[in-house]
């Protein structure tokens, strides 16, 4: 049981610590408490992520196979970690301000990121399911944060509903599997699918069902419904971590499902995996250009940017992961300076997100703006900036695997999606000057906007190593 | 030393161009002129002591790519020299010129700066010629080619806000690119020949391009007479040769230093430089020779008979400039390399000399250009008078016929016009004599106008009108000199016997009494009886041995069976006599014309309307081009534009832009109704989407 328990310590770390930060919150004064346990939960997180990233390679499986931390699982985990640790410092501000600064704010971000732990370790659809419930559940209720806000309320209640009905299609879908292959880990369901002769329906039943589930995760068409609303809707910090953090860690999963579960039956998976890819992509371009509201077209931008990292996993090989990790990877830093710039608009003290209001923002704090436009010119995938080589990335993936159709499907929605982000830098920099934002910007965002900013500039380089990580990482997953 | 000449001018253009806000325009623009000087005087120096052996300084590894290699050197023979010597001296007295000249420019708003710019253009120039001379293989010199082309480009736009002058400007640019595209035609049949491009490889095997044939545009020429038609089509573009003459009077927007480094003294004699460079190549190729000399010869009649008719003082001069260059040619198409030299090297002091004359008249005249709005000039400008009246004694050729005493044209248009005659075919000979006697006509025609009779135009001007400061003097002084002696000075090292010649351009040479002289002269000119028969009755003495060696050992290649230049020594009297008629017959027609009757040209002109109009409107080449070339393109690119482009490509992206995206937005936008029932209907039908695509592949 020892090397167990190992293996999945930093999960029971996190665990503990985040039990003990509730009993400190609930018994040790409430709210007063929130600002150090905001802190101490980041601090904690940031160092257990850099504990997985940074330690020699533990690896193996636990719990008679429930369980898998390898090269992959380490890279996720970091990713997920630090990302989440960098946005509760960023939105410390913003619900302080809003008055939204309560005790429960960290400890259900760290449960959600312990739930987002086990689901990239996951080797098992038992283990699979608790890790997206533990992160679900959590995610439910920061989505109402805000409860005296109707809108706030109504974020929650929509993803809630929304997101059990496709817990129920998962765990249709789960059962499905396990009735087809008679074992719920994942080595037993690929050496079941191998095995079969012939079109094997109920696996494939099953498969689709399971995938629904995930591609709601990942908010990629048809499943999408959600975003747009809960996005606008909760407050911007909830959105910020929504769009960020939770995504990598279920495109993670998705990844090792499609390959542990059924590497056997790619040319199955990798059909419906395009669909969503060439569907979120056109949707996520076209539907952000009607809007209006920043943090609305951040969710479609979402949309898009889940559908060019599901092009990768598309591709159905090792280099196609590597695409992905890279591109998530770097999604997750472009937003999360994007968000760290929303997080600080505001107007005579309160929250704007309306695009109009930043007409002109370069005459009013010039280096936000210059900031601001670099992350959206990389969002939007101008060269040389980082955003462009996650494309490139996921593009390259798609034509080595002679899946020319989807490649040039993703170029054509990047020219349209590039429409609304360059509407942005225009409005900035030559929209009809009106009454703009005001208001600072606290250092914590103010870093992890110029910071994010930066790396896409200074990626260029070699992209900070993450290449070879990403190669790694993926050589476990699906290599060999 | 040769690093210094190259490097000096260009260290001049750094400076003036980049320095001048730190150091001063007066300092920025002094250093450049300095540095010119100091160019010039040392390759006087190299001139004058160079020994006639070939050398080459490597400088550095300029491109290896696959079998390409090409080096970066400096190539010094007696071409090298002659041409260092002709840029280095024009370009200095330019710039001092200069300093005069541009001194105060309307065309500029007070303050602004443009004199630096002038100068670190005009040295800029003179690196990018130098480049061009002293060029080891095909693709420096087409570096340098391009340099001066674009500095030649930039000039003539100095002016940028007279419309004129950029239209001028891109004409010149663009009429070059035409003959640059033969010229990399030339050099990729070259290297597709020899797979080099130095001098020295490609010359040796010369003698095997004359056996090679190569399939082009369905012919199959020898693969020498297409890299010699190829390269002479750059040529003909860099050197403003008929067909691809019409932008060198337009050129003549440009400041006028600018007219007379560029456009009459240095780089329009590029194109002769280049056939005579590569004389290994032409003597190998007869078609390509005659070509030459065909085209040499018509330019040099068509310029000069629309030189006739032109008022403006400047244009007058181009078209001479088109003429005389026609002249070199001719020569060099006659196979006598050595007389084009020399008629460069001397057309480049007397023109240079007229140009700078005919600024100074347009500085005095407070930029009228116009000849009918002169007159009378003489007493105003008596220096000036004295410079242009020099200029014009060189350019129409006065001298002591049957003797070598003369001015410098007197001495280098006559062995052009020796060397023609004795070429082939005799047709040319007596165009180019008759172009000579329109020279005539014209330069004094010119000198009539300006400087003498009454004043005519604007009297304010006139009464304005001044002698120029000495800046703009000396450079006429040093230029009348040259233009008074060059001619003398060099006649036998260009046009002497042959053993001379062969000395001057380090040419081996076999002695006469080696050299079986009467064979080759029975066999190359069977078509001229006379010719051989009056050549058998002279002296012996009279030949003077043969050209040897193989192609590219010497500045020059002349090939054994080519005794053009020999034969151009024993030409009848009444041809060595016949330029000094025609000169005079000009001379005088000119001053009937504008001295006795005055009224005369017009009552010509309008009894002959058809064919004055055809002089003045410059054969009609402009009109013809504009008609089938510009309005071509432009109606091709009108097509392209606004079917292709407009109709065909903006129509579609503006369509699914404007049209089917935005559709696509609203429908999207409605979907999103906030409704919660219709997210989860949304779900199940993918879901449902997704299990029917599966279940009907697994059916298949």
């Amino acid at each position: 049981m020892a090397p167990d328990l190992i293996l999945i310590l930093p999960e029971i770390l996190l665990a503990v610590f985040a039990m003990a930060a509730l009993l400190v919150g609930a018994f040790g004064g409430g709210d007063i408490r929130a600002r150090p346990i905001l802190w101490g939960v980041a601090a904690f997180m940031a160092l257990v992520g850099l504990l997985v990233g940074l330690n020699p390679p533990a690896v193996g499986t636990a719990f008679g196979g429930a369980f898998t931390l390898d090269g992959f699982a380490r890279f996720a985990k970091a990713g997920i970690l630090l990302g989440a640790a960098i946005l509760l410092l960023m939105s410390e501000d913003f619900l302080r301000r809003r008055g939204l600064l309560r005790f429960e704010f960290p400890v259900l971000i760290a449960l959600a990121t312990l739930g987002m732990m086990v689901m990239v370790s996951a080797s098992d659809l038992m283990t699979l399911y608790m890790g997206i419930e533990l992160q679900a559940l959590a995610l439910y209720v920061v989505a109402a944060l805000d409860r005296d806000s109707p809108r706030s309320t109504e974020a929650g209640l929509k993803y809630f509903v929304l997101g059990a009905l496709s817990s129920g299609l998962l765990l249709y879908g789960a059962s499905l599997v396990y009735g087809y292959a008679g074992t719920t880990l994942f080595s037993g369901i690929v050496a079941a699918a191998a095995a079969g002769e012939g079109p094997q329906l109920g696996l494939l039943l099953g498969l689709v069902l399971m995938l629904t589930g995930l591609a709601f995760k990942v908010s990629a068409v048809p499943f999408h419904m959600w975003t747009p609303d809960v996005y606008e809707g909760a407050p911007t910090p909830v959105t910020a971590f929504f769009a960020t953090v939770p995504k990598l860690a279920a495109l993670a999963l998705f990844a090792r499902l499609v390959h542990e579960a059924f590497g056997a039956i790619a040319a199955d998976w990798r059909q419906i995996v395009a669909f969503l890819s060439v569907a979120s992509m056109f949707l996520g371009a076209v539907a952000a250009i009607g809007q209006t509201d920043i943090k609305r077209l951040m969710a479609y931008s979402s949309i898009s940017h889940m559908g060019f990292a599901l092009m990768g996993l598309a591709a159905g090989t090792e280099f196609g992961v590597q695409a992905l990790l890279i591109y998530a990877a770097i999604y997750v830093v472009m937003n999360i300076g994007t968000f760290a710039f929303i997080l600080s608009m505001e107007k005579d003290g309160e929250p704007v997100s309306e695009i109009a209001s930043l007409n002109m923002y370069s005459a009013i704090a010039p280096g936000r703006a210059l900031a601001l436009m670099v992350l959206l010119f990389s969002l939007a995938g101008v060269p040389p900036l980082v955003g462009f080589f996650g494309k490139l990335y996921v593009i390259r993936a798609a034509v080595q695997a002679d899946m020319v159709w989807l490649a040039v499907a993703a170029v054509i929605a990047s020219v349209i999606a590039a429409f609304y982000y360059l509407r942005i830098v225009y409005l900035m920099y030559f929209g009809a000057p009106r009454e703009g934002l005001d208001g600072g910007m606290a250092p914590a965002q103010w870093i992890a906007l110029s910071a994010s900013a930066l790396a896409m500039v200074l990626g260029v380089i070699n992209l900070f190593g993450i290449e070879g990580l990403a190669a790694a990482a993926a050589a476990t997953l699906a290599g060999a | 030393m040769l690093q210094i000449i190259l490097f000096a001018p260009l260290l001049g253009a750094l400076i003036a161009g980049f320095l001048h806000r730190i150091i001063g325009e007066a300092a920025a623009t002094w250093t450049a002129t300095g540095l010119l000087f100091l160019s010039a005087a040392l390759s006087w120096v190299v001139f004058l002591t160079f020994d006639g052996v070939t050398q080459q300084i490597p400088l550095l590894t300029f491109i290896e790519s696959g079998r390409l290699a090409v080096d970066w050197a400096i190539r010094l023979d007696r071409l090298t020299a002659i041409m260092l010597v002709v840029v280095g001296t024009v370009s200095a007295l330019v710039h001092l010129y200069s300093h005069g000249y541009m001194a105060h420019d309307d065309n500029f708003r007070d303050g602004e700066s443009y004199r630096p710019r002038f100068f670190a253009y005009l040295s800029l120039f003179t690196f990018a010629m130098l480049l061009l001379v002293t060029a080891d293989n095909l693709v420096q010199l087409f570096v340098g080619w391009e340099g001066v082309g674009l500095a030649s480009y930039l000039l003539i736009g100095f002016y940028y806000r007279k419309p004129s002058a950029n239209a001028a400007a891109i004409k010149a640019f663009i009429v070059n690119r035409v003959g640059d595209f033969g010229f990399m035609l030339g050099m990729a049949a070259l290297f597709f020949a020899t797979q080099s491009l130095d001098f020295d490889t490609v010359f040796a095997e010369a003698p095997a391009l004359a056996e090679t044939r190569v399939t082009f545009l369905g012919m199959a020429p020898t693969a020498a007479n297409l890299i010699g038609l190829l390269l002479f089509l750059g040529a003909m573009g860099k050197s403003a040769q008929l067909f691809l003459h019409t932008w060198l009077p337009d050129a003549m927007e440009g400041p006028t230093p600018v007219s007379a480094l560029i456009h009459a003294a240095t780089m329009v004699t590029a194109g002769v430089f280049l056939v005579c460079r590569m004389s290994p190549i032409y003597e190998f190729a007869p078609v390509a020779l005659m070509a030459v000399l065909v085209v040499g010869t018509a330019t040099a009649v068509m310029a000069a008979t629309i030189g006739l008719v032109q008022s403006d003082i400047k244009r007058v001069i181009a078209w001479s400039t088109c003429s005389q260059l026609g002249y070199m040619f001719a020569a060099a198409g006659a196979g006598v390399y050595s007389a084009a030299m020399f008629h460069l090297f001397t057309h480049a002091f007397f023109k240079a000399l007229l140009f700078l004359g005919a600024g100074s008249v347009i500085h005095a005249m407070h930029h009228e250009q116009e000849m009918p709005n002169y007159g009378g000039l003489r007493k105003k400008l008596p220096w000036t008078f004295a410079a242009m009246l020099i200029g014009t004694l060189a350019i129409t050729g006065v001298g002591i016929p049957l003797t070598h005493i003369g001015f410098a044209g007197f001495l280098s248009k006559d062995a052009v016009i020796e060397s023609v005659f004795a070429g082939d075919p005799e047709w040319t000979f007596w165009a180019i004599l008759g172009a000579a006697s329109l020279t005539s006509f014209y330069s004094w025609r010119l000198i009539f106008l300006t400087f003498f009779g009454a004043p005519r135009g604007n009297p304010t001007t006139h009464d304005h009108a001044h002698e120029s400061p000495w800046t703009m003097l000396v450079p006429l002084g040093v230029l009348s000199l040259g233009a008074i002696f060059s001619g003398m000075i060099w006649y036998n090292s260009f046009f002497g016997k042959t053993d001379e010649v062969a000395r001057f351009f380090g040419i081996p040479y076999v002695a006469a009494s080696e050299a079986p002289g009467d064979d080759h002269a029975s066999d190359g000119h069977a078509a001229e009886p006379a010719d051989v028969a009056r050549r058998a009755e002279e002296a012996h003495d009279s030949h003077h041995g043969a050209f040897a060696g193989l192609p590219g050992e010497g500045a020059l290649y002349i090939a054994p069976d080519n005794t053009t230049l020999d034969d151009a020594h024993n030409v009848p009297k009444w041809v060595k006599v016949a330029p000094f008629g025609a000169m005079s017959t000009g001379l005088l027609v000119a001053i009937l014309f504008y001295l006795i009757a005055p009224g005369l040209p017009a009552r010509l002109a309008g009894a002959t309307r058809p064919v004055y109009l055809f002089l003045y409107n410059r054969w009609y080449f402009d009109a013809l081009y504009d008609a089938v070339f510009i309005r071509g393109a432009r109606g091709l690119g009108r097509l392209f534009w606004k079917r292709g482009d407009g109709a065909v490509i903006d129509g579609a992206i503006n369509g699914v832009a404007m049209g089917v995206v935005p559709a696509v937005t609203r429908a999207a936008g409605r979907m999103q109704s906030g409704l919660l029932y219709t997210y989860a209907f949304t779900m199940v039908l993918g879901v449902v989407l997704l299990l029917g695509w599966v279940m009907w592949r697994a059916a298949l």
